[in-house]
């Protein structure tokens, strides 16, 4: 009993309502539509919508922790998403049939343990190359990785190869939903808590400044890995989920395009920006899906040429340097606070001082992260004295 | 007679044919200031690359508190008690300073909370956490950080940026602190007061500090004992006094 | 006799896949950044003479007209998207890039439909000598991949242009310090690139008369992943990986049991030597200062 009450006062001293609003959010959403789906007011396109919505942000979560906190970029997550989805699949329809028919939800559980599982031994083995490469290598190795598993997904015949899998036991829509949105909320309770731990300051550090973490004892190779597998298992996870919402899926489907799209939600929603990813994800998918009915045909590429843009401009307008100034006159956080001051003057009649206790989020702005490897950097990984040319600190040459 | 903090054993490397640091014998006492000074490329950051596990020694062996150290990795040499300030500082930019600092305290033994602990946040995360705040909170009020704790690193002033690199290493709690050109680009009253804050340090934490340092009035006034290389060796060593009057380390200096 | 056969086949295959290299090896070198458009270059490269083949019926004209328009193309995307950029994080050109290379492949969608259209360009027959037969297309393609190697060897060793550009991607700030003008320069590389990818896409097409919106990208990558074989930045590394992977890419498709592993097998090249020699074969090391 003591130690609970030490537990809860403990856990109110961290507590910020900040940290905790999305999963109100999600959570209430959960409730909300559950309530709605059970008096059937929901109609089956919207109840669609919502599985797409979920595992669309669960699996952005995933590459979220990659791209945002460890500051590696990954072009290959469709790659465990695909992982997940066919293995949990197979494992429904073959090993447990009988109860996938009668016990679904708990075929669905394991399937999603051992798609997870399978996920991130796969994690481990691309986070291994992490170890080794950085920057536009690493992403090229990651994207090579996706093109490997969709060509062997299509040429093992156990998975249907090129046709694709059926799934056999395609979840109740008026159900799956709900459970997605369960695994959404943990997804997101353990990826904060992660973040917001020493492991995830470390995962940052490694982000910010590579060698200095190391100089400060931060075991780079175990965290760089750790991300990985943890950010695969999620994925795969979400390609369990997503396989529970087709009758049949091809494995052509997680192709590079599929991972440049997670990797849109998650530039759009604001690089180590967790609610941002979330909201842009959700936005993004719901845009998709009801464009998709709007533009048919050739005109649905409109949509593709409005987020290129969008992707061009936002990436620009927060990195180029030319508009550094420019930034931190005019960003969201300032706009935000001057509505907040004029708000609090309209009604209180004084001037809102900022508060100075406000935390600082972890690099939210995606324009100060420093993923600076250059040229130089890029393969810094060993430093084997034989093979290398003389570094004297002040840049003295002895040649 | 003092205890040894830091032996070096005709410690060297080679880089191809050239020899960028080669026979250098340090032995620092505990609590001592030691410098190492000498002219552009004499090697001086290599040795401390060296000493912090960035390259492994090509011949030679150095040992802290007589446990031999060569061959470690860096997060490992920095877990042993060797920590680090950089030349060019490397903070943890996009991150608040007193987060700096924690990532620095996340290492001691007295702040253990596994990955499962803190990813299902079981007591011992917020038992951690808050402790680690409160230590973090500790060492930034000692630098006058304090009040820019939820800044974000790359905000602060260059003087407090150098504060908050040396909070961060002293805060893996080393038993020596390596300073890389601590006084690289400050004008004479900033350099001024980091000498205060480098003897400060000194005392309140009971530190043994190795430094580099060119400016020759921060080394005479705070050093107890140089060791001056060029071209890769140790020209001499000795007090402080000494060595500035040494004839061969003003010719190294200033040429014939 | 099969196994000449396969090898010119490889050879030409890989003739362009080295043109493509090129591009992505001299942009990677200068302007320090990994263009992911460059692909799509050769797709804008492959509707042009499309459309200009259509019209005239001439495929060398087209191939010419081809190639100023994705120069075009190239040098306004450089000054568009990639020279505000300049000095920002390598992650975040490399995010813009394959912005740029999306919205190449929407436009193109938008004017020229999905699906895939075919252009022949010509009936020149094959070269049989005995056992021995090969298309006068891949030989072709094949002499004037070589020729357009030795040319821009030339260009780049011998001329003013070509040294200026070698001294900006050995150290940029100290070229311009020297008086070399770093922005001329990378557009200079950039309109070389989109050149020798819209002659690529000409061979492409020789090929494999199929003009697509994504016709451009698996060459893209893969010719990445020949630069990358050959030492990023290196011009003759791309050249020798380009060949190599053509060789490759032949040979696995040239046994029954291999043929459909044969992405799978060249991107698990790539990623070998990556993780054995990041270098590439002719790359030089570069370190990071501490």
């Amino acid at each position: 009993m003591n130690g609970f009450k030490t537990y809860f006062t403990n856990f109110k001293k961290t507590f910020k309502v900040k940290n905790f609003i999305m999963y109100f959010i999600v959570a209430g959403a959960m409730i909300l539509f559950g309530g709605l789906g059970a008096a059937g007011a929901l109609k089956r396109s919207f109840l669609v919508l919502l599985e797409q919505m979920g595992y669309g942000i669960i699996v952005a979560l995933a590459l979220s922790l990659v791209v945002g906190f460890l500051g590696e970029l990954s072009l290959g997550h469709a790659a465990f998403m695909s992982i997940g989805a066919f293995l949990g699949c197979y494992f429904q329809n073959s090993v447990f049939p009988a109860l996938s028919s009668s016990s679904p939800f708990v075929a669905l559980l394991l399937a999603m343990l051992i798609g997870g599982a399978a996920a991130g031994a796969f994690g481990f083995i691309i986070g291994l190359p992490a170890l080794r490469l950085k920057g536009d290598y690493l992403a090229i190795v990651t994207l090579a990785f996706g093109e490997i598993v969709k060509v062997l997904f299509q040429n093992i015949p156990v998975f249907g190869g090129a046709l694709g899998i059926q799934n056999k036991y395609r979840y109740n829509v008026n159900s799956l939903y709900i459970i997605i949105f369960a695994v959404l909320l943990l997804t997101l309770i353990i990826v904060q808590n992660l973040i917001r731990s020493k492991h995830g300051r470390a995962v940052t550090a490694i982000r910010d400044n590579e060698i200095a973490a190391k100089s400060t004892g931060v075991n780079v190779s175990y965290y760089k890995i750790a991300v990985f597998v943890i950010s695969a298992v999620i994925a795969g996870v979400g390609g369990v989920l997503f396989a529970g919402t087709q009758n049949t899926f091809k494995p052509a489907k997680f192709d590079y395009n599929y991972s440049i799209n997670i990797l849109v939600m998650v530039v759009l929603g604001g690089m180590g920006n967790i609610n941002g990813t979330i909201i842009s994800a959700a936005i993004i998918t719901f845009i998709n899906v009801r464009l998709g009915t709007v533009l048919t045909g050739n005109l649905a590429v409109l949509k593709d040429i409005f987020y290129a843009l969008i992707l061009i401009a936002l990436v620009i307008y927060n990195n180029a340097p030319a508009l550094k100034k420019f930034r931190s006159k005019y960003n969201l956080k300032n706009g935000a606070a001057a509505v907040w001051n004029f708000l609090v003057r309209a009604f209180t009649k004084k001037k809102a001082e900022p508060d100075p206790a406000r935390e600082v989020e972890f690099g939210a702005d995606w324009s100060r992260i420093p993923t600076k490897v250059e040229m130089d950097e890029l393969l810094s990984t060993d430093f084997i004295p034989e093979t290398d040319k003389p570094d004297r600190g002040e840049g003295g040459e002895g040649k | 007679m003092n205890e040894i903090v830091l032996k070096t054993e005709n410690l060297g490397i080679s880089f191809g044919g050239l020899k960028a640091a080669q026979n250098v014998n340090l032995t620092v006492y505990k609590n001592e200031l030691y410098g190492l000074i000498g002219p552009n490329g004499a090697g001086k950051t290599t040795v401390f690359n060296l000493l912090t596990g960035v390259y492994k020694p090509t011949n030679g062996t150095f040992s802290l508190m007589g446990e031999n150290l060569v061959g470690l990795k860096q997060a490992e040499i920095n877990k042993k008690g060797i920590a680090r300030t950089f030349q060019n500082i490397r903070l943890f930019n996009n991150m608040s300073v007193i987060k700096n600092v924690m990532v620095g305290l996340a290492n001691r033994k007295e702040y253990k909370c596994n990955l499962a602990q803190s990813l299902f946040r079981t007591p011992k995360y917020y038992e951690t956490e808050i402790a680690m705040r409160a230590k973090a909170k500790e060492l930034l009020d000692v630098f006058g950080l304090l009040e820019e704790r939820n800044q974000l690193a790359s905000n602060l002033p260059y003087g407090k940026q150098r504060k908050l690199e040396i909070a961060r290493a002293l805060a893996t709690d080393p038993k020596l602190l390596l300073l890389d050109e601590p006084a690289a680009g400050m004008n004479p009253q900033e350099t001024e007061e980091l000498m205060e804050t480098i003897k400060f340090v000194r005392d309140k934490f009971d530190m043994t500090i190795l430094l580099i340092e060119h400016d020759m009035k921060l080394v005479g006034g705070i050093c107890d004992e140089l060791t001056v290389l060029n071209f890769g060796t140790v020209l001499c060593q000795g007090k402080t006094d000494e060595v500035l009057c040494n004839p061969e380390v003003v010719k190294a200096y200033l040429g014939e | 006799m099969e196994f000449l056969t396969t090898f010119i086949n490889g050879l030409s295959l890989g003739g362009v896949y080295a043109l493509i290299a090129l591009g992505y090896t001299m942009v990677y070198g200068i302007a320090k950044m990994l263009n992911f458009a460059h692909g799509d270059i050769i797709m804008v490269g492959g509707y042009t003479i499309m459309v200009f083949f259509n019209m005239t019926g001439l495929p060398l004209a087209a191939a010419g007209v081809a190639v100023v328009f994705c120069i075009v193309t190239g040098v306004l995307i450089e000054k568009l998207a990639y020279k505000p950029l300049r000095g920002a994080s390598p992650l975040a050109v490399l995010i813009t890039a394959i912005g740029v290379s999306y919205l190449l492949e929407s436009l193109a969608q938008i004017i020229f439909g999905s699906d895939h259209k075919m252009v022949i360009l010509n009936h020149w027959g094959t070269l049989e000598i005995g056992a021995f037969s090969v298309s006068y297309n891949t030989i072709v393609t094949l002499s004037s991949a070589i020729a357009i190697m030795i040319a821009l060897t030339l260009f780049v060793n011998r001329t003013k242009v070509g040294k200026a550009m070698l001294a900006v991607s050995e150290d940029r700030d100290a070229a311009s310090l020297m008086g070399i003008s770093v922005n001329n320069i990378i557009t200079i590389t950039f309109a070389i690139g989109s050149a020798l990818a819209a002659v690529a896409g000409a061979f492409y097409i020789l090929k494999t008369p199929d003009v697509s919106t994504t016709m451009g990208s698996m060459p893209g990558i893969k010719a990445f992943t020949a630069a990358v074989i050959g030492g990023i930045g290196s011009i003759p590394g791309a050249m020798l990986g380009g060949l190599l992977l053509g060789i490759i890419e032949t040979a696995c498709l040239a046994v029954p049991a291999l043929a459909p592993f044969a992405i799978a097998i060249e991107f698990g090249l790539l990623i070998i030597i990556l993780l054995v020699k990041p270098t590439g074969i002719l790359g030089k090391k570069k370190r990071e200062k501490v």
